[in-house]
């Protein structure tokens, strides 16, 4: 008989090691489900994993890596703050959208006008309508005590309703010849938020992503805002002893990952999508709650798991037109990831003994 | 915008069908949240059940084959969830985000090859003469078996849960873990089969949804209807019988969304098409006030040395 033990102290080595056995778990049970699709595991695994890095044309997929990566990761650090409180906010999808529609609204209302002061403005209108979005389910849930990951996750339908609204109304583009979605940002200037450094892929959203790694260390290592993130995470109880008022700690929390998903949108919008379409949002909103976990909610874990949830993404697309994989496939692999990390997250917290479990 | 299009009968007849699905979806996750689990993998189990129903359906040209897989095809899903939260200990919130996050994704890659096709279609049950009855007929009588099938698992579960030594067991474990351990019951393995029954349900729920209420399959169809399922139960503040009350309501809400559209009124689509989700914010928002009659053990971890 195998009984579970539970350890005093979490061990540190299992809460390192957890990401990297589920991500070879990943690949195992990737490559079987790749084998079942009548692929070669091993050219499939390969072609995900190294061909964006060291391939053919690793200086063309290189790049892409920082596109893809920014936003999750800029989403994943807000998110992984209210996690650690035990605060689910599962609606930044939502929040990314109205991120990007505010910003880009903000753009467009200057359309044709050029002035430098264009794009700083649309990063404060993106960061304002991602926190917006998210205060509707921190401020239900403070004032009446609604659940927050019912009222987030609702928003997120809302959210795409109306993003296909303005993409067929307000701001659709008058010369865009009838069909959905705006003009493209990458052709007005003073709204594009280009590369900053020509061929490297690096924008505005990679810097936003880096500040907001920096940002999120400092405040869970050295704020008394993180302490308090972290005591109610750990002990609510102990949490309210020790004076953290919950309330402020919920709107702070959906609030700061609201704020960092609607810049992840803006970026995305007025960067590399370009426009505003009805399929403008690709889920990184939910993809990024992955990514959140898989970086262990630590902000350097996740500044590393967003790399490697990005590289899925990019070997998956090359894995999709060089192999015929599914789109869907990847998605899949996704998933797995995230169910194995949880399932090996036991061994952080538990022992296994052999032998019948000591009655306590 | 002629509101005299709008049949009142068949109107109200439509009811049954937006209802079924959130019906299925929320009756099972109602018990598994009896059990003290928070199961929040409802959408990706009912989008799996809507594949695999879907996809036997087509391949037996059986729809009530396909909802017995789509039953099935659930209930495996929820095995996952079940061995996370059960064997492995993790996070009930994290495992039921992952089943939905793979659930999505799963079904889309089944279902790649049927996109376009029709499923073969259930017939409505022979009530003979009874159906001519003006009024109760249409609206009572013209229905496939699943609608009648909902209609008795809700009962079912009610008075099991009320009056029989299982439902007993059942809110005991839900109500205090601990306190069911020490009495001597299994509280894993009740959960597990909890988690199952639910997965089963809100499978059946989701194949509701491609093989009748939409007849067709596209990606991540089910857009959203196993969350409001989950609104449901605390809607229905964990009481059997009150789901019924509030699939109805919704149900008669997605209905008069679809009419409003049908009869073409002066608001956007897209503004009717987000009122569901407002309305059940709303919902929310106004029940959360009576809303601590939540499952004493709702979403803790149960660890027999702990």
């Amino acid at each position: 008989m195998i009984a579970l033990v539970k350890r005093a102290e979490p061990s540190r080595f299992f809460s390192l090691a957890a990401p990297v056995l589920a991500v070879v778990a990943t690949m195992v049970f990737g490559g079987i489900l790749f084998a079942f699709l009548g692929k070669d595991p091993l050219t499939a695994i390969g072609t995900i994993f190294w061909e964006p890095l060291f391939g053919e044309f690793a200086f063309f997929y290189r790049p892409q890596l920082l596109i893809k990566g920014a936003p999750l990761v800029l989403i994943a650090i807000g998110l992984s703050l209210g996690f650690k409180a035990g605060i689910w906010n599962i609606g930044a999808e939502g929040q990314y959208i109205m991120g990007a529609l505010f910003g880009a609204g903000v753009g467009l209302a200057f359309y044709p006008m050029e002035s430098v002061f264009i794009f700083p403005l649309m990063v404060l209108a993106g960061a304002f309508g991602g926190w917006v979005w998210a205060m509707i389910p921190a401020v239900l849930k403070v004032k009446f005590g609604t659940n927050e990951i019912l009222v987030s996750l609702m928003l997120v339908y809302v959210a795409e309703q109306f993003l296909a609204s303005m993409s067929l109304g307000l701001l659709k583009n008058p010369e865009g010849f009838g069909f959905p979605g705006s003009r493209n940002l990458q052709q007005y200037a003073s709204a594009h938020n280009g590369e900053l450094i020509a061929g490297s892929g690096m924008h505005w959203g990679v810097v936003a992503a880096l500040i907001a790694v920096i940002f999120g260390y400092v405040l869970l290592a050295r704020h008394r805002l993180g302490f308090a993130i972290r005591v109610t995470g750990e002990a609510p109880r102990a949490a309210k002893f020790s004076g953290v008022n919950p309330s402020r700690l919920v709107l702070f929390c959906l609030g700061i990952s609201g704020l960092l998903a609607g810049l992840a949108g803006l970026f995305e919008v007025s960067g590399p999508a370009g426009q505003v379409t009805i399929e403008f949002n690709v889920g990184y909103g939910f993809t990024a709650i992955i990514v959140a976990f898989l970086g262990r909610l630590h902000p350097v874990g996740i500044l590393l798991a967003g790399g490697l949830m990005a590289l899925t993404y990019i070997g998956g697309d090359i894995a999709e037109s060089k192999l015929g994989l599914p789109a869907a496939a990847i998605q899949v692999f996704q998933g797995m990831l995230l169910f194995f990390l949880l399932a090996f997250d036991l061994f952080t917290n538990y022992r296994l003994r052999l032998g019948r479990a000591e009655v306590a | 915008m002629d509101l005299s299009a709008i049949n009142p009968v068949l109107f109200i007849a439509g009811f049954f069908v937006a209802a079924t699905p959130l019906i299925f979806a929320a009756i099972g996750e109602l018990v598994v949240e009896r059990t003290g689990v928070l199961n929040l993998g409802v959408e990706g189990m009912m989008i799996v059940g809507a594949i695999c129903g879907f996809a036997t359906a087509v391949e037996t040209g059986s729809p009530l084959l396909g909802f017995a897989a789509a039953a099935v095809g659930g209930a495996a899903l929820s095995l996952l969830f079940a061995f996370l939260t059960q064997v492995m200990l993790a996070n009930q919130v994290a495992s039921g985000l992952a089943l939905t996050l793979f659930g999505l994704g799963f079904s889309a890659l089944l279902g790649q090859s049927y996109v376009g096709i029709k499923p073969p279609r259930l017939g409505d049950i022979d009530f003979g003469p009874l159906r001519e009855i003006p009024v109760i007929g249409p609206i009572l009588l013209s229905h496939d078996l699943i609608v009648y099938l909902g209609l008795a698992l809700v009962i079912a579960v009610w008075a099991v849960l009320k009056y029989s030594r299982i439902g007993l067991v059942l809110r005991a474990v839900g109500e205090n873990h601990d306190a069911a351990h020490a009495l001597g019951f299994k509280v894993k393995r009740i959960r597990t089969l909890a988690i199952m029954f639910g997965g089963a349900c809100a499978g059946v729920g989701g194949a509701y949804i491609s093989l009748i209420r939409v007849p067709q399959w596209t990606e991540g169809m089910t857009a959203g209807v196993g969350w409001i399922a989950l609104a449901l139960v605390v809607f229905a503040s964990w009481k059997p019988l009150r789901v019924l009350l509030g699939a109805y309501l919704f149900g008669g809400l997605v209905q008069l969304q679809l009419n409003l559209q049908g009869v073409g009124v002066a608001i956007p689509v897209e503004y009717l098409a987000m009122s569901p989700y407002v309305i059940t914010i709303i919902v929310l928002v106004v029940l959360s006030r009576d809303n601590n009659r939540a499952p004493g053990s709702l979403g803790r971890t149960f660890h027999a040395s702990s």
